[in-house]
């Protein structure tokens, strides 16, 4: 792995429009090192935009911006063959069939991969003659996830791509960008699902309102994010106060229904003894006793509110 | 393909420029040869104007045989179907289902592409001249004139109409240039001498219509490959100034999203 950062923004800034000056991406900084980066943030918080300005597609309005060590905007030429890129639909003449523009990819490339070895792996064998505007969304999506990898990119942008596939395409998705990274192929990845995150992300960076509000690994931010909570059941009444005293500070423990019990703080095997502990000195049998562990879905909208987004 | 072998392992790289353009350029050309709309454009009409204007006296074609008249126009039509409204349309829905963004992040530039969608009009116009002089020739056409002026006339004609039709499909919506495209087919077609002599017209529609590209084209064609002429200064003139005018709107107005 390298020691340099595959992407570092710094103080990013874009507006859209003349009159209206929306601020889409408000000072902005995100560092991903090699692995996979996921990007997470409600609908116009400015993902796309900072996606696609590390693509080098749009000019930043301030700030600095360096892909794998170069400007995108200014050295787009060096920086293209380098990177692949899955845009979040389309992107395929209409009139085209899957394998003829993957192939067509492929050609635009110095050393590009087994073009019918990643037809067979994503399963995009079975649309034959079928055109571009015929296929399924599912394979629509396939189509553009191997389009970005068939060139032996070195960094990978995939904006959504598993948004509308079946639990199987999401599976064979996720299993090829674990491939990516086992093989030394850093990943961008924007998503609206958290466990796509939790479960392919090294590093994950939460986005809000044009900045990013939050960034780690999942365990860091699932750790950090909230207390956690550990509960049990047991017979009713017991004295929560005895129990809180044998408790670290600053936990709480409280009865929430006859027999159902929760206890919250940090919970790490020491408190679980002495919890269990506590029960066994009181004659207690604690039944169905659980950890509880905030998802980064809990994270998320902790940090970033239930209100509806654009 | 598995986990960890190394298939996935980076070996970026950009292919040759030319291979690049080739390889892009063919691919134009089977999408639009694949395309039937593109199709009855540009090979069904020409061809049917031909054999039907040509067999039927339906317009007043002046002194000589009809097809003397007919086939130089029909030509100028072919070209104005395949650089203007073939390739606008084509280029609009491009742009609109994101094709032309995501060529924008592979290797290929810009310029790249610009060429082979220029090379891919090319070879798609040779085809449809190919076919064009046959049926011609068939319905006995007989040309004079020196070939260079004619080469020089298709190729200014060219650019022509590709600056005009990337202008259109840059800076509008795609339905908007699909309506516009094959609007002005028909408009042109009707008012610009190619099958309906320009000398139909009232003194002053003609001495506007005779400044457009596709009148330009006709008659300078004509000019040529029916009365023998040299070099048809003033038609490669005026296609030159909207070659120039056209190419340099859609280099600074195309929108590529």
């Amino acid at each position: 792995m390298r020691s340099e950062p595959v992407v570092q923004v710094e103080g990013l800034v874009k507006r859209y429009g003349k009159k209206t000056s929306k601020t889409a991406v408000d000072g902005l900084r995100l560092v991903a090192q090699a692995g996979v980066t996921a990007v997470l943030g409600p609908n116009g918080a400015g993902k796309t935009t900072t996606v696609e300005i590390c693509e080098g597609y749009r000019r930043p309005d301030s700030g600095t911006v360096r892909v794998l060590g170069l400007d995108p905007f200014r050295e787009g030429p060096a920086l293209r063959p380098r990177i692949g890129v899955m845009l979040q639909s389309g992107g395929v003449y209409s009139g085209a069939r899957a394998d003829e523009m993957l192939r067509h990819v492929a050609r635009l490339h110095a050393h590009p991969l087994d073009v019918d070895a990643l037809i067979e792996r994503l399963g995009l064998g079975s649309c034959g003659r079928t055109t571009y505007r015929r296929l399924s969304g599912g394979q629509q999506q396939r189509l553009a996830l191997a389009m970005a990898i068939v060139g032996r990119p070195e960094l990978v942008f995939l904006d959504e791509p598993t948004a509308g596939l079946d639990p199987q395409a999401r599976h064979a998705t996720w299993d090829l960008v674990r491939d990516l990274r086992s093989d030394g192929v850093s990943v961008i990845l924007t998503t609206h699902h958290m466990d796509e995150a939790e479960t392919l992300a090294d590093d994950v960076a939460i986005i809000d309102a044009g900045r990013v509000i939050v960034q780690g690994s999942p365990e860091e931010l699932c750790r950090g994010g909230a207390e956690n909570t550990l509960r049990f059941s047991g017979r009713p009444g017991l004295d929560c106060g005895s129990l809180l005293k044998a408790l670290p500070a600053d936990c709480t423990a409280a009865e929430m229904a006859p027999g159902s019990y929760r206890v919250t703080g940090k919970v790490d095997p020491q408190l679980l003894a002495t919890v269990t502990t506590w029960c066994a000195q009181h004659g207690v049998m604690p039944e169905k006793i659980s950890v509880e562990r905030h998802t980064l879905e809990d994270v998320f909208l902790e940090l970033t509110g239930k209100e509806l987004r654009s | 393909m598995s986990a960890g072998s190394g298939t996935y392992a980076p070996k970026p790289g950009a292919a040759p420029l030319p291979r690049m353009i080739a390889a892009q350029a063919a691919l134009e050309t089977r999408m639009l040869l694949r395309n039937g709309e593109q199709l009855l454009l540009t090979v069904v009409i020409p061809t049917l104007l031909l054999v039907l204007f040509s067999a039927v006296d339906i317009v007043d074609t002046g002194e000589g045989e009809a097809v003397d008249f007919l086939a130089p126009g029909i030509l100028a039509l072919a070209v104005l179907s395949t650089a203007f409204t073939g390739q606008a349309i084509a280029t609009g829905f491009e742009r609109r289902y994101g094709v032309l963004k995501r060529l924008a992040s592979s290797p290929l530039p810009r310029w790249g592409l610009m060429a082979a969608k220029t090379a891919s009009v090319l070879v798609t116009e040779v085809l449809q001249i190919v076919l064009l002089t046959v049926i011609a020739f068939a319905l006995g056409w007989s040309p004079h004139g020196n070939p260079f002026s004619v080469l020089l006339l298709l190729v200014l004609g060219t650019a022509a109409f590709s600056g005009l039709g990337l202008l259109m499909a840059g800076t509008l919506k795609a339905e908007a240039t699909l309506a516009a495209a094959n609007l002005v087919f028909i408009l042109l077609l009707v008012g610009g001498g190619v099958i309906v002599p320009l000398d139909k017209f009232p003194d002053a529609a003609r001495a506007v219509l005779g400044l457009l590209p596709i009148a330009a084209l006709s008659d300078g064609l004509r000019d040529v490959l029916q009365h023998g002429a040299g070099v048809p200064w003033r038609e490669l003139g005026i296609l030159a100034v909207w070659a120039v005018a056209g190419l340099s709107a859609a280099a600074k107005l195309f929108r590529w999203e």
